[in-house]
């Protein structure tokens, strides 16, 4: 009984702690404004599209990757497959619920484009390195 | 012998947690977070020595078993060391850090006394079963601790990134880590299972405090009350 209970206690706290904690994440990027090549390559230009995530990631893997946001990124991927999930499930049931999810999945889009501008100054860098004599 | 998923997971665990104290020197918050350093470099420390055992006794001897358990409470208490120390940093402007010093000692004794109960009817292997249930237990413990630190940087308004990553990371930790141990319990069955999940669960922690110690800047602060899952 009491295992029990400590399981959903720590499910439970467990969900808020990696949803504040993914917040964190994304809290930085969403007051970057991101370059205009990212604009016009994602169609994104100051609010993401919920669905946009799937097609910035794989633009995303388009360019060289840069260690410094590989964990970022899964970690974020991981929240925003947890929102797919909580929308496709609980939140049939509650439209509040749905909208939220909505919310934050866009600006899990929004991080995935930001990332992407990164990686396209970073290969911009790396290329002219390349170049140089 | 671990396997080599396993073996791999250990390596790259250590590797992390050497990083978060290399990462904390390079971005100068070591003394500021000397706690939580301490407890990763410990926990380097106690896999190096772990390693040594392993191969030297084998994985299944009775020198690795003590050692591993022995080593586990220790660091379990040099992790609610680290917590507590978190509590300091964001009460210290109400000038109660001793009262939260206290109040943690209490808590310990508490905890160390509960376990000691809880464990007393059984026969044999008395301390091995203390050091078992007391890293149980703290693991809970800190899970609260953590969720009433978590409900103070909202109300206290506290907005520096790296403090408040470094706490929800922990949260995160804490709750997988108590979330393990009840399943064990529960379901006796998959405890191999979850066994070897707690391995690679172990990793989350030093990953998440070294990315707090590398990318943001100490003095980089956020809005708390916007990371809230129920908006305040």
């Amino acid at each position: 009984m009491m295992a029990a209970v400590i399981l959903v206690c720590s499910l439970v706290l467990m969900l808020q702690f990696f949803v504040s904690y993914c917040r964190s994440l994304i809290g930085a990027s969403s007051k970057e404004q991101l370059p205009l090549e990212v604009q016009e390559v994602t169609g994104i230009s100051r609010v993401a599209s919920p669905d946009d995530f799937t097609r910035v990631v794989q633009l995303l893997n388009l360019c060289p990757e840069r260690p410094e946001d590989r964990s970022d990124l899964r970690a974020i991927g991981a929240y925003y497959r947890l929102l797919g999930f909580v929308r496709s499930t609980i939140a049939l049931a509650a439209p509040s619920l749905r909208t939220w999810a909505d919310r934050e999945r866009a600006q899990c889009s929004y991080f995935a484009a930001v990332a992407l501008g990164r990686r396209i100054a970073f290969s911009r860098n790396l290329l002219a390195q390349q170049m140089l004599p | 012998m671990p396997g080599p998923i396993e073996f791999f997971i250990w390596c790259a665990c250590f590797v992390l947690e050497v990083a978060v104290v290399v990462c904390a020197i390079r971005a100068k918050v070591f003394r500021r977070y000397f706690p939580l350093n301490l407890y990763m470099a410990a926990s380097a420390v106690g896999d190096i020595l772990r390693f040594r055992i392993l191969f030297h006794y084998g994985y299944t001897s009775r020198e690795y078993f003590y050692f591993y358990y022995y080593s586990d409470a220790l660091l379990t208490v040099a992790l609610y060391l680290a917590l507590i120390s978190l509590f300091v940093h964001v009460f210290k402007e109400l000038g109660a850090e001793k009262l939260v010093i206290f109040g943690a000692c209490c808590l310990l004794i508490g905890t160390s006394l509960f376990s000691y109960f809880v464990i007393q009817q059984s026969t044999g292997r008395l301390l091995t079963r203390f050091v078992v249930e007391l890293s149980q237990n703290l693991y809970f413990v800190g899970l609260v601790l953590t969720y009433v630190l978590w409900g103070a940087i909202l109300k206290l308004r506290e907005t520096r990134s790296q403090l408040v990553q470094l706490v929800l990371a922990l949260g995160v930790y804490f709750s997988l880590f108590a979330a393990n141990y009840a399943i064990r319990n529960l379901y006796p069955a998959i405890s191999t299972l979850a066994i070897a999940l707690l391995q690679f669960l172990g990793c989350f922690l030093p990953a998440a405090w070294a990315y707090a110690f590398y990318r943001l800047p100490k003095e980089a602060r956020l809005v708390p009350s916007s990371l809230a899952v129920i908006p305040r």
